[in-house]
């Protein structure tokens, strides 16, 4: 059965073709961006800035990932729970980098329930996680579309001016927390700036994760997730660990969104969280991550080659072919990145 | 004992009628509260039950061969659409234009059908999901192809369909000249006493008709068994000398071409295209109605199609209305309506994994049953 | 029948082996047209592989193939597949069913060889438009279950029907093949009723008298002294005996199953716990394991002892463990010490210091994807919380990694386990090696009670012998009482002190180890099911 490979072959072999091809795309998004006439420190410093609000979104599938409930599509009911403690945090009013501790606060309770919810629920349905996921979520955020009408919001910053209630689809945090994390400690030299206040908090969380992996807890996680059989007869009560997972999962996308909104300045509502557990799934996947394996790494290369793709693109391709195809681009790698993981064989016992 | 098994009968009935039966209460109590006429909500379901029930029915052979809830019926909704703007730049109008229509998807539809087949035939197991994904996939090459090649790769003629810069095709295609022709084509208005006039589009009803016929025949092939059997059980029907891989495909390839009709159906009597969002929801309502109709994921029949776009489309129309009068805002029957779709999706798909797992725990209870049971006997 | 023409079918010096390792050698088997033959062996004995090799199974090609002539009708065949087989006139009725749950017996009988009508259609787009012809269907499938002798519902819907109506519709299938000339009954009594199998056993006698030649593999011996013309008895890969079946008796066919002569005599070592006390009894245990019912046991265990728990596969002693482990659902009362353990409940069992090495080593008793370290310290840290370094007052319990590799490294060298380093994925170890992993597993626990299930399936001679010698060591040095489950007798004979034999799901009888093969073998087979 051994054959003799070339080092290349080794190297697509180790490394998987699909992220091969985009990160070579990448580096030649790189290259050429001084010749089409577009200032590298600034694309450099978008890649580091969008990595600094998209990672910790990134970061919350790997719970669920080790604990082999598969890719969390569910995502968005932890990023309800985030807007949930971000708007009564403004209507509560509090403001300035306290509205962004409030919002946390807030927000940790309901990640804690729906969490809990979320988890009983994938519990009962081994097996079918990720499309029951993926409607759990579309269902929460369709939900939440008529509360966000409903809710007896108040403050004048969020509701529509005209009726006076129901919340806009956009929020302003001006004024509230807008780049509270990324203005600590930033560097700016020229055009190159780090927002090293994100960075920071992002690594807090990473390695809060991680030293959670190397607990017993952790390591009883990791193998609920590679075979969960062994782990019962192991006396681990693996309902109970898939939950805590879950719950951990929702929880860090809670703080996930809520990091996005300090680098991006506003809340989005409505039908916004329905888009985001795609851009996260594929972006954990490109960094070499599979339906039930995940690291910490593969959250960081992961997060910075789908963000490179989507903040160069635009630039580069706009000045080649004048056209922007940037989008298209990111819907077939993203999605063809999701399906490749999806055909290969899972490996391991299921 | 016979008492018991005529209770359980009862219980497993509704437990299985449930959603029905639930859409059926949703609708008693919303219809009165929109305010809507016998005669408009009578009109506008017959409207969408012409609009819908090819499409619906396109659903059904991937779960007679054991795929699930196909949403990859996306793809033949692109390949319609493809199919119809090309038809449309030729100008060819009417019927012919939509005869010629459904003859050109049908490539693209084998096409993109043989893709999703092979691609779901490497995830067995999880066809749902992927073949979910696989219509995100094929919305960026539709996009690649619909935004970017027309009009700079495949000739586009007429710059009313044409983006300003050039190529591309505009966010919104007329298709006038095609609009209801096949609904009008036997004209035929019905007065029903107590409701007043309802339009009936007879020639689609046809259509639909043929096609349901088409159905139960091909049940009756020898395909058609072969799907059953394969989707029952995959390595029983292998183990008989049932190519199972090539049987899958040709489902999927069947559910991608008739979604592809369907989707022209519906176009024309919508009467333009959304290019760019048409597509989009389809299959999700689409499979939603099936489910309210009592279809579940292995097992759907035309029945369900049918009470399923009745009950689906009335909750449709008078949601927005009653959630209007209910709470003054009408943005709140909309978002009910998308979330009763996903929610009737989601438990659905709740209630075909739990029954997987159920049948499971009631061997052990049978088991110490028995041994009981053996010991009064030897008491005794 | 016409018993002295050319045979039907003629097998000469069948040999096979997988990867060395030799499971038939020598075979020599005749048949001719009306004959039936009952062929018999304990499990492992060969008949499996024999018949896989008669009926063109693919995994005898997957592993190399077979030596030998298989003759049929006087010339020699090479069949490439099960497909081969069936076109060559030959069928076969396997212990698992192979139907469509939700098809009826008529469309099961007929399973994708359904007669068909053409149409317009068809005549387009090729011959799976084809319609079936329903009344050609209930036609063929009337004439199969008549053939059959045995009336069952053609109409019925197989997962309504009792296992037995299922086990017909298989052999009914068989029989609607018109090209059939043998067929290859494996068990197919173990599923029925008494009645069922008496039909069964008509039917048989009625086939043969039609000329369709029958081998038939049962552990019920009565059946084959009933309906076969010879025995053939297999025994470690080689056919021992081939007699008339008026010629002998069930004792004796026992005998020839289970009596290798075995040069060293095992009983050396056996001890007897008469006055320890009981450590463990089982009270009316249920355990609803798929093909491992146990039903009704009762058991106890001595100190200090080590128990065999023998029997013939699928009459239930894998169900024991597993059932007291909490890894299939089971029922009844389990007392360790004098205290109660609840059942269904993995966990309970272990903090009561029993410790289980799984028959599944790949399913169940590996972390395949992950270090030998993490395989062997799992269990221990998580029950027991060893290898943990304690932080902020136990509120942290940090892996520690160093401890982890110390004990990996202990029980690589103690049990010569063989692997690249002890960060090495189980997954890539050999069979033998990966059960030495689970061996650690279990004693990295430091149990009391150690329950042990084939613990030297699918490995190598000499892994064999040190895996058993490890166990033996670890019940007299630790004074660990261990609970052997194990399919090979000679196993059990050799490290067991006492041997229980379940059959039917029930225990049957304990007998000392040094009792004589016969013994054992007649309590094996005397309440099968």
């Amino acid at each position: 059965m051994q054959k003799e490979k070339s080092w290349f072959g080794k190297l697509v072999e180790n490394y998987g073709l699909p992220r091969m091809i985009i990160t070579l795309f990448l580096l030649l998004l790189l290259v050429l961006c001084p010749f089409v006439g577009a200032d590298l420190p600034t694309q450099i410093s978008n890649i580091i800035a969008r990595f600094s609000w998209n990672g910790i979104l990134v970061l919350a599938m790997v719970p669920m990932v080790h604990s082999g409930c598969g890719l969390n599509f569910g995502l968005p009911l932890g990023i309800i729970s985030g807007l949930l403690g971000a708007t009564l945090s403004i209507e509560f009013g509090f403001t300035g980098p306290l509205s962004f501790l409030a919002a946390i606060a807030i927000a940790t309770p309901f990640a804690l329930i729906f969490g809990t919810g979320y988890g009983w629920l994938l519990n009962r349905i081994k097996g079918g996680e990720m499309m029951i996921a993926t409607y759990v979520g579309f269902s929460s955020v369709s939900l939440m579309c008529m509360m966000w009408l409903i809710l007896p919001y108040h403050s004048p910053n969020m509701v529509w001016g005209l009726s006076g209630k129901g919340l806009r689809t956009t929020i302003t945090l001006e004024g509230y927390y807008n780049q509270v994390l990324a203005n600590f400690l930033k560097i700016k030299i020229g055009n190159f700036v780090i927002p090293t206040g994100s960075l920071l908090f992002f690594a807090l969380l990473a390695l809060c994760i991680w030293a959670f992996l190397h607990t017993k807890t952790g390591t009883a996680m990791t193998a609920v997730g590679s075979n969960p059989v062994f782990a019962r007869a192991a006396g681990i009560n693996v309902d109970r660990i898939r939950l805590l997972s879950v719950i951990m999962s929702t929880w860090l996308a809670a703080i996930g969104i809520l990091v996005y909104e300090q680098g991006f300045g506003f809340i989005q509502l409505y039908m916004a969280p329905f888009y985001m557990a795609l851009p996260a799934v594929s972006a954990i996947l490109i960094g070499g991550a599979t339906v039930n394996k995940a690291t910490i790494l593969n959250v960081i290369i992961g997060t910075i080659l789908f963000q490179g793709i989507v903040t160069m693109t635009p630039t580069v391709m706009n000045n080649i072919i004048h056209t922007d195809m940037s989008e298209v681009i990111r819907i077939i790698a993203s999605n063809g990145m999701i399906l490749y993981a999806l055909t290969r064989k899972t490996e391991g016992s299921k | 004992m016979n008492n018991t098994s005529k209770n359980t009968k009862i219980l497993s009935f509704l437990r299985s009628s449930s959603v029905p039966i639930l859409f059926i209460i949703i609708c008693a109590v919303c219809i009165p509260l929109s305010g809507l006429s016998a005669n408009m909500l009578f009109n506008e379901i017959t409207t969408r039950m012409g609009r819908n029930a090819f499409l619906i029915l396109s659903l059904l052979i991937p779960i007679m061969a054991g795929m699930g809830l196909n949403f990859g019926m996306t793809l033949g909704a692109m390949a319609g659409e493809i199919a119809l703007i090309l038809v449309s730049d030729w100008q060819i109008v009417g019927i012919p234009g939509m005869v010629l229509a459904m003859i050109l998807s049908v490539p693209f539809s084998i096409l993109l059908g043989l893709f999703c087949g092979k691609i779901l035939n490497m995830a067995k197991g999880r066809e749902m999901i992927t073949s979910y994904i696989i219509s995100y996939f094929i919305n960026g090459v539709y996009l690649l192809v619909v935004l970017y090649m027309m009009g700079s790769v495949i000739p586009i003629k007429h710059s009313t369909i044409k983006l300003p810069r050039g190529y591309g095709i505009r966010n919104t295609v007329s298709l006038l000249n095609m609009r209801q022709k096949l609904d009008n084509l036997i004209p035929l208005k019905l007065n029903i006493p107590g409701v007043g006039i309802v339009k009936i589009p007879v020639m689609t009803f046809i259509i639909i008709a043929i096609l349901c016929l088409v159905i139960v025949w091909f049940r009756r092939t020898k395909l058609g068994q072969d799907m059953r059997a394969v989707g029952q059980d995959m390595e029983v029907a292998r183990d008989a000398g049932i190519n199972v891989e090539r049987t899958r495909i040709i489902s999927i390839v069947i559910s991608t071409v008739l979604a592809g009709f369907g989707m022209i159906i519906y176009l024309q009597n919508m009467g333009n295209i959304a290019t760019y969002s048409s597509h989009s929801q389809i299959g999700m309502f689409c499979i939603a109605a099936l489910l309210v109709g009592g279809a579940s994921v292995d097992k759907a029949s035309i029945g369900n199609v049918f009470l399923g776009v009745i009950l689906f489309h009335t909750m449709f129309i008078v949601a927005p209305k009653a959630g209007a009068a209910i709470t003054g805002d009408s943005m709140i029957g909309e978002y009910f309506r998308v979330f009763v779709s996903y929610a009737v999706i989601t438990i659905a798909l709740v209630m075909y994994e739990t029954q997987k797992r159920k049948a499971k725990s009631q061997e052990g209870a049978m088991l110490a049953a028995a041994q009981d049971e053996g010991e009064e006997e030897k008491d005794s | 029948m016409s018993s002295m023409n050319e045979p039907l079918l003629e097998m000469k010096n069948i040999s096979k082996d997988f990867f060395g390792n030799s499971v038939l050698s020598d075979i020599n088997l005749t048949l001719r047209e009306g004959e039936v033959i009952g062929l018999v062996g304990e499990n492992g004995a060969g008949k499996s592989t024999l018949m896989r090799i008669l009926f063109g199974s693919t995994m005898i090609h997957e592993t190399g193939g077979y030596g030998g002539q298989v003759i049929l009708n006087g010339k020699e065949v090479h069949f490439s597949s099960p497909f081969d087989a069936i076109a060559a006139g030959i069928g076969m009725v396997h212990q698992e069913f192979s139907l469509i749950p939700g098809f009826t017996t008529t469309e099961n009988i007929l399973l994708n060889r359904e007669p068909v009508k053409k149409n317009l259609v068809s005549d387009i787009f090729g011959d799976r438009l084809n319609t079936l012809n329903r009344a050609e269907m209930d036609k063929r499938a009337s004439e199969a279950i008549r053939l059959m002798g045995v009336d069952i519902d053609k109409k019925m819907v197989i997962s309504n029907m009792p296992v037995g109506h299922k086990q017909f519709t298989e052999i009914a299938r068989e029989l609607s093949k018109e090209q059939l000339r043998l067929l290859i009954l494996d068990e197919p009594t173990a599923v029925l009723t008494e009645r069922e199998a008496e039909a069964l056993l008509a039917s048989i006698r009625g086939m043969a008298e039609r000329g369709i030649a029958i081998i038939f593999i049962t552990h019920r011996l009565q059946e084959i002294l009933s309906v076969c013309n010879r025995v053939v008895v297999m025994r470690d890969g080689v056919v021992v005996k081939d007699t008339p079946a008026d010629q002998t008796d069930v004792q004796q066919i026992t005998k020839w199953m289970v009596g290798r002569e075995v040069a060293g005599k095992a009983e050396t070592s056996v001890r007897s716990h008469e006055g320890a006390k009981d450590i463990l009894s089982i009270e009316k245990l249920w355990v609803d394991m798929p093909g491992e019912t146990v039903r009704n046991v009762n058991l106890t265990v001595k100190e200090g002892e080590i128990l065999g728990i023998g029997g013939l596969a699928g009459q239930g002693k894998l169900g024991i463990p597993n059932g007291i482990m909490g890894l299939y659902q089971a029922g009844g009362r389990v007392v360790f010490e004098g205290k109660e353990i609840p059942l269904n409940a993995p966990r309970k069992c272990l903090d009561a210091s029993f410790a289980f090495v799984s028959e599944d080593r790949r399913g169940v008793g590996l972390l395949l994807d992950e270090s030998l370290e993490w395989n062997i310290a799992f269990p221990a840290m998580q029950i027991q919380n060893k290898y943990l370094k304690k932080y902020l007052g136990g509120l942290v319990k940090w892996r520690d990694e160093k401890a982890i590799r110390e004990v990996t490294e202990k029980y690589i060298g103690e049990l010569a386990i063989r692997c690249t380093s002890s960060k090495q994925k189980a997954r890539e170890l050999s069979g033998g090696n990966q059960q030495k992993v689970c061996l650690a597993k279990a004693f990295a626990l430091n149990p009391r009670l150690l329950f042990v299930s084939e613990p030297t399936r699918g490995i190598d001679v000499g892994a064999k012998a040190l895996v058993l010698e490890a166990l033996r060591r670890f019940n007299r040095e630790s004074g660990v009482t261990i609970v052997m489950v194990s399919s090979e007798l000679e196993e059990l004979r050799q490290s067991c002190d006492r041997i229980a034999i379940v059959s039917g799901g029930r225990i049957a009888g304990i007998l000392p180890a040094n009792a004589s093969v016969e013994d054992l073998g007649e309590l094996m087979l005397s309440q099968v099911k």
